[in-house]
């Protein structure tokens, strides 16, 4: 009769687990929050798992976001000015043209293994980035400087053909093709952080996508904090780099990115003190948080454009007055009060609104009397006649409520009716990219300031304008006089005049600027919302003193 | 019993290879490839890519090569993650997927044991009732609306257990393992209530009874093998279901397992990850369907002696 007994012997040992999963469960936790104040361990919502934590593989802002912290350009932004202030280099001159910068290097810049980081270092890493077989995806970002894309296009094998020359262990020249005021935000930018040579090379070629430099143990940089865990999906935790040549500023312990793909499991986190910086908010919870007194929650304009593209091939927006009418028959403010609960600035133009320096050309008004003017002059008197169109957007929530509002705006103002069809954010790009479409959207936000990025989009030459969009004064004026244009006056002025060729013809229909949204605990200092919305933890504190934030309720 | 479990693995073969070759052309026909990006692409940048990932040689020789990694237990490079092969992915989230299976497991085989156990006692009285329309809600409850509740209420409400996360702090893999097992639970709370009133009406039961056992005896000691081999029968497939489902568990906890993996393999068009992930499951499935069966017939005498015989 032994085995009579098998079935109940199993309830004991299987009670026993259950009881202790729940023992081990109950107790009091001290959250991250509450100890990262006291420890000065930075807890920082950071979207996706990171794909790559090597700068010339990496794309998405994830990544970016730890690359700040485990490397370090020629130069850095400041949090607060927003100014390009020293990094490796502690000082650089620019040649009277604007075409040649030279970058003097600090000489107590090193890497995590105590290397001095040299321009040589920089010279080879600059040469990698560009390197066609790595496919680094921001090559082109590089491509003002000498060379750049001759060799990054394999045209030219020979990286000596590039504009980088090492004039000494601390002295670095560069020559542009043309001179850019931006170039130096350029050199911030990841395409440009420095790698380790003698790291990369020792764990496979240089253009290898694959190599295992990147993993913890393996790992050198020359950023403020170094690589000391990387758990997949879960955590990957930097520490105070002992080598860096500014480490008496940074004052954070550690920073713990936690991969969070869902802005409401985020928002409850966040809740439970378990972060100290959310990367978004889910926008039906905003409203909750603005009423609150001493609220978390931190806005800020952001150098990013809604807008929707119009593809000019396609039946009925290849005439120029129905694209024209859909523009003065869409009311932005309208859009961003009922759909967007004021979380985002109307925008007309395409270069996002305050952008420094730079003032878009005025486009007109919200105007429906005009609007069913243009579309009759087109043929299609209230409505009649209209072919239909298909708006196709990626599948999210939120588009399609903008959509909606968009589809009885135009019914209301002009007749017509459009329908709306979403599609998977993969099946999405494939639809746009191959122009098959009539009516889309688009978002583009972008890591520097210059008005360029955004206008640069709609040029015939460029891989990202699937709008069909074609214009010879446009293309002259983006491609040739700006570029070549060495005052900025000047130049601003030019890019004026092609953005309202670019609101003329309507081949894309701006809606809004976005804000930056994030919950951030009342602890953290020196972590001011910008207008790129980056964050440079080295001037980021935690202040033990403030309780944790951890909601009403 | 040998040639039997031998039988079953040689069919396990061409259903496992048909796996392959239709998830491989599946995930090529889909809409959208591995590179795209709503920023440029170079020409270039994108032929280095799809050199360094085979995509630039013909289909066909591509599946061959695919089918020879296999052989050598090779799931290839992540498309996503560079530098990270499948098995390294597989690896890391496996072991977390299986935790909070088998503690869903638990969770499910004794809530809805004990449930099915007690209902069936007393059938059509408040002791059945109240246990199986728990079960029913329990059954009708999905997990993406039962997980979230939970966090409401036990996480920021009470404030008691961690909102997320998987053995990083105390206490935040109970609620997963609810979440994940409840709706087991149901489904076992009614098998084993099933399994035991048919049981509860033999004659070796009144048998038993006759010799003055008392009724909990008579319940552990008889009654329970045999009502529970409807249980066991579902455990097997249960459990695979418990690694492949456990996604939405996963992504309301933010639980670093392979089911985050998986359907972010399918958006990402991570070919490698999708396929090696489709096939590494359905092995699973097809091992675990084969061992319930294996365990079912060793607690079922009538099972065992048909194979006996074979």
């Amino acid at each position: 009769m032994a085995t009579d007994n098998s079935a109940t012997r199993w309830v004991g040992p299987l009670l026993a687990a259950l009881l202790a999963l729940c023992v081990g469960s109950c107790g009091f936790n001290e959250s991250n929050v509450a100890a990262g104040n006291r420890d000065g361990v930075f807890h920082f919502g950071n979207g996706t798992e990171p794909q790559s934590i090597d700068p010339h593989v990496m794309s998405g802002s994830p990544e970016v976001n730890i690359a700040r912290a485990l490397f370090e350009g020629l130069v850095t932004r400041h949090p607060h000015t927003m100014e390009m202030v020293p990094g490796v280099a502690e000082r650089w001159d620019i040649s009277e043209d604007g075409k040649v910068y030279t970058f003097y290097l600090n000489p107590r810049a090193r890497w995590s293994n105590r290397d001095p980081v040299t321009a040589e270092d920089f010279r080879w890493s600059l040469h990698r980035s560009l390197h066609p077989q790595l496919g680094n995806q921001l090559a082109y970002t590089l491509f003002g400087i000498v060379g750049a894309q001759d060799f990054a296009t394999g045209r030219n094998t020979d990286p000596e053909s590039v504009g980088i020359d090492v004039l000494d262990d601390l002295t670095l020249r560069i020559r542009l093709n043309n001179p850019d005021p931006y170039f130096l935000s350029t050199m911030g930018t990841y395409p440009t952080y420095p790698v380790h040579r003698a790291t990369v090379e020792a764990h496979g070629q240089w253009t290898d996508r694959f190599a295992q430099w990147t993993r913890v143990g393996n790992f050198v940089g020359n950023g403020p904090f170094v690589l000391s865990e990387w758990k997949l999906n879960r955590r990957l935790v930097v520490t105070r780099s002992e080598t860096y040549w500014d480490r008496e500023k940074v004052t954070l312990n550690a920073v713990v990115f936690h991969p969070i793909e869902s802005a409401t499991a985020e928002e409850k986190m966040f809740r439970a003190g378990q972060l100290h910086f959310t990367q978004l908010v889910p926008l039906s919870k905003i409203p909750g948080y603005q009423a609150m007194d001493n609220s978390p929650y931190q806005q800020h304009r952001w150098q990013g454009t809604y807008f929707l593209q119009l593809n000019v091939r396609r039946d009925p927006l290849d005439d120029k007055r129905v694209r024209q009418a859909l523009a003065l028959a869409t009311d932005r403010q309208k859009i961003v009060n009922t759909v967007l609960l004021k979380t985002e600035v109307p925008n007309s133009a395409l270069v996002p609104v305050n952008t420094p320096g730079y003032q878009s050309p005025p486009a007109p008004d919200y105007d429906p009397q005009r609007a069913r003017q243009l579309l009759a002059a087109a043929g299609y008197p209230g409505g009649e006649g209209w072919p239909g169109m298909e708006f196709v957007f990626n599948t999210s929530e939120n588009h399609r409520k903008i959509a909606v509002v968009l589809q009885q705006m135009w019914q209301e103002a002009l007749g017509i009716s459009i329908t709306l069809a979403n599609q998977e954010w993969k099946v999405y790009l494939d639809t746009i990219n191959e122009g098959d479409y009539t009516l889309s959207r688009m978002g583009w936000i972008a890591s520097n300031l210059d008005p360029a990025t955004y206008l640069n989009i709609f040029t015939s030459e460029s891989g990202i304008n699937r709008t069909g969009f074609s214009n010879a004064r446009y293309d002259e004026i983006m491609l040739e006089l700006a570029p070549a244009e060495a005052d900025p006056e000047k130049r601003n002025a030019l890019m004026r005049e092609a953005e309202a060729i670019l609101l003329e013809e309507v081949p894309l229909l701006p809606l809004y600027t976005y804000n930056s949204k994030h919950l951030v605990q009342p602890s953290v200092k020196g972590a001011p919302p910008n207008v790129l919305d980056v964050q440079n933890y080295k001037y980021i504190s935690l202040d033990p003193a403030i309780p944790v934030w951890k909601g009403e309720g | 019993m040998w040639r039997f479990i031998g039988y079953r693995l040689l069919q396990a073969i061409p259903v496992i290879l048909a796996v392959i070759t239709v998830t491989f052309f599946l995930v090529r026909i889909a809409p959208g490839g591995p590179f795209d990006s709503e920023k440029a692409v170079m020409p270039e940048v994108k032929a280095a890519l799809e050199a360094q990932y085979r995509l630039d040689q013909p289909l066909f020789s591509q599946y061959t090569a695919y089918l020879g990694d296999l052989a050598r237990g090779e799931f290839g490079p992540s498309f996503k993650y560079p530098g990270r092969s499948v098995n390294e992915l597989i690896g890391a989230g496996l072991p977390v997927t299986a935790e909070l299976g088998f503690y869903a497991l638990l969770v499910a085989v004794v809530i809805g044991g004990l449930a099915g156990v007690i209902a069936s006692l007393k059938p059509n009285t408040a002791q059945d009732y109240i246990p199986m329309t728990a079960a029913m809600i329990g059954i009708c409850m999905p997990s993406f609306l039962l997980g979230p509740l939970l966090v409401l209420v036990f996480g920021i409400h009470l404030d008691w257990l961690p909102v997320s996360g998987w053995g990083d702090i105390p206490g935040d893999k109970l609620l997963p393992s609810i979440t994940l097992g409840s709706a087991y639970a149901a489904y076992i709370a009614r098998l084993s209530r099933a399994g035991m009133l048919e049981v509860m009406s033999q004659d070796y039961i009144r048998t038993a009874r006759a010799k003055g056992l008392p009724e909990w005896q008579v319940v552990t000691r008889h009654a329970l093998r045999g009502g529970l081999i409807p249980v066991v029968a579902f455990l097997g497939p249960a459990f695979a279901g418990l690694l492949a489902g456990s996604f939405v568990v996963e992504t309301i906890f933010q639980i670093p397992g392979l089911g985050r993996f998986y359907v972010q393999a399918a958006f990402n068009r991570d070919y490698t990850m999708i396929l090696g992930t489709t096939v590494f499951l359905s092995t699973l499935i097809v091992l675990f369907n084969l061992l319930s069966d294996i365990l079912a017939a060793w607690m079922n005498p009538r099972l065992r002696a048909q194979f006996g015989e074979q």
